[in-house]
Order: C-alpha cells, then structure tokens, then sequence
C-alpha cells in the first residue's frame, strides 16, 4: 500500500458515509413523524419476499454455464439444500451440508 | 437490564447462522487487506464503520487502482444501492426505536436483513433491543472475522476455497422458509425472473441497478392483483 494516513482516513469515510447513505435514504426521506404513503407499505410488505431470490442470484452472479464446471457444483448444492431443508427444516443443517457439499465439489472436481 | 437480557436471549439463536458465514468472510477480508500491506487498524476501521461485506472488498481492488475520491463515492452507491430496498422494508419495523435507531440503520447488511425482515418479536420482547441485538451481535461476528483474518493472516494453510457459499446457503434457506410460509409467491418469482433476466442482458457486475428498477416496475404494475390476493 502507498496511500498516506489522511488520504486512507478520507477513502473509507467517503465509503462509510455512501454505504450509509444507501441504508438511510429510505428513513431520511420518510421521517416517523410523517405518516409513510400507503405505496411504500405496500412496498414494505412486498419487498423482503422479492429480495431474497435477487440476493440469491445475486450470490450467483459470476457462475457459468457455458465454462467448466457449468455451475455444476452450485446446481447440486442447491438442491441439496432445498430438498434437505424442506425435509428436516433445520437451518443449520441445511447450510452446514450445503456449504461444505460446496467446498467438497468444487475442490475435488 | 431484564429487558435487555431477554430480547438477547432471543435474538443469539437467530443470528448463528450469519456467525459462521461473517467470521469466515470477515477473516477472508482481514486476509486479503494484509496480503496487500495494509496494517491491521485500516480492516478494523473499515469493518467498524463501512461494515458491508461485498463492499469492503470491492474497497481492497478500488485501493489498488488508485486514489480517486469520486469514483470511491459512485462505485459505493451502484454496489450498496440494494441497501435502499431493505430501508423500505423495515420503515414501520423502525419506527419508534429511539436512540439505538441511527444504529439500526446502519448495521444494515444483506445478512442482517434476510434475518430481520422474517424475524418474529417474541411475546415480553422489547422490539428495539431485540432487532438491536441481531444486527450488533452479526457485526461482532464480522469484527471477530476481520480481527481473526488479519492476525493469522497467510499463516492460514488450510484450503477454503468455497467457503463463501456459506451465505448463499443461508439465503436458499431463508427463500425455501419464505417460500412455504407464502400463499402468493408472485413476489419471489418476480426477485429471481427479475435479477436473473438482468444479470443476461448487463452481466455480472453491472445487474443489480437495472433489476432493482425492474422489480419495482413489475411490482407496481401488479399491485392491484397482488392486494387482492393474501399474501400469507
């Protein structure tokens, strides 16, 4: 690293300030002494259920099905997990298997 | 002080699952800081001030390119803009949480949230101690991680190539719990169709701004038929 302290101090504020930015935006611009529009509770409601598959594929983003190993391990660890989860519905467990069933394929393969 | 004991007692057995996935990506980035030179107090800084996960890292390739503070700024907002979406969702959960609510807010992770937005206030819970000790219990865990990472550095020998999907897990599970708790499970498919339509047409790293609008296009459209049916 070749940066001095002042201008370190300066990067990670300016990536602080943004990051909670992003996180405050939606209080800033609805304060609890205004009652929230009636669109954005049903945005509320709505939103964690879409999300949660966005931050899945998000997770995904750089597996390809077109280069070794075609997402290969990912599909099966998927999998696994569903059908793990859906029988047992013990969260660690499921991402305990899934997460080292993971490791396994994608070091040995 | 009770009250305080029971909302983390409640909360801790929530938050073991964001444990293992934050030490092992918290100990990757304090890894990757010192592998570049960086001294241990600048992973410590970040973690306690920026602490996003996928953006601390994104940090450590924005260091190598240079010093340019605008770029810093914009590249913080395209990759944490998902975080406005998760503001949204937990407006009326956070609405009269007093002093700890600055920090409710900006403890804010991807993690935290996937926990909190299903999370259920147990009966004799203080709501505010109790999603204030979800999300300050997971950036411990993220500290610990980043600490660990930093000291042990490359003394590490063991081969953990794949860990990361640890969280990748943790949001499969939370989609399959979502998923069976639904009746409607128009707005889950809309999360996948959306982000990954996006990801085909603007590629890995440029996605998640066009799926974000793209959710919110669909979502408004459908409102209408999504109000009339149940949603659980």
């Amino acid at each position: 690293m070749n940066y001095t302290t002042a201008q370190l101090i300066i990067f990670f504020a300016i990536v602080a300030l943004g990051t909670f930015l992003t996180r405050a935006l939606p209080f800033l611009l609805f304060p609890e002494n205004k009652p929230i529009p009636k669109y954005m509770k049903y945005l509320a409601d709505i939103l964690p259920y879409t999300i949660i598959g966005m931050l899945v594929v998000y997770c995904l983003k750089d597996i390809s099905f077109l280069k070794a190993p075609y997402a290969i391990p990912e599909a099966i660890s998927i999998v696994v997990i569903i059908l793990l989860h859906v029988w047992k519905k013990n969260t660690l467990l499921s991402i305990g298997v899934g997460a080292l069933l993971y490791m396994f394929l994608i070091q040995t393969i | 002080m009770q009250k305080k004991t029971a909302a983390l007692k409640a909360a801790f057995p929530l938050t073991i699952p964001v444990m293992t996935g934050y030490i092992v990506l918290g100990a990757a980035y304090g890894i990757l800081m010192n592998s570049k030179g960086f001294p241990m107090i600048w992973s410590i800084l970040a973690s306690v001030f920026v602490y996003a996960g996928s953006m601390q890292f994104v940090t450590v390739a924005l260091l190598a390119s240079g010093f340019d503070s605008l770029g810093a700024f914009m590249m913080t907002i395209a990759v944490n803009a998902r975080h406005i979406f998760y503001g949204i969702s937990m407006l009326h959960h956070y609405h009269g949480m007093g002093r700890l609510k600055p920090y409710l807010i900006f403890s804010l992770t991807d993690e935290s949230f996937s926990i909190l937005c299903s999370a259920k206030v147990p009966d004799q819970v203080e709501a505010k101690w109790f999603y204030f000790f979800i999300s300050f219990l997971d950036q411990v865990y993220w500290m610990a991680g980043t600490i660990l990472g930093a000291i042990l550095g490359s003394v590490l020998n063991i081969d953990t190539r794949g860990i990361d999907f640890v969280l990748t897990a943790l949001f499969v599970v939370i989609l399959v719990n979502q998923w069976q708790a639904a009746k409607n499970h128009l707005p889950a498919l809309i999360g996948i169709f959306s982000a990954i339509l996006c990801r085909l047409i603007f590629g890995a790293s440029d996605f998640i701004i066009p799926a974000m609008v793209l959710i919110l296009l669909l979502v408004t459209a459908l409102k209408k038929p999504m109000e009339r049916k149940e949603l659980l």
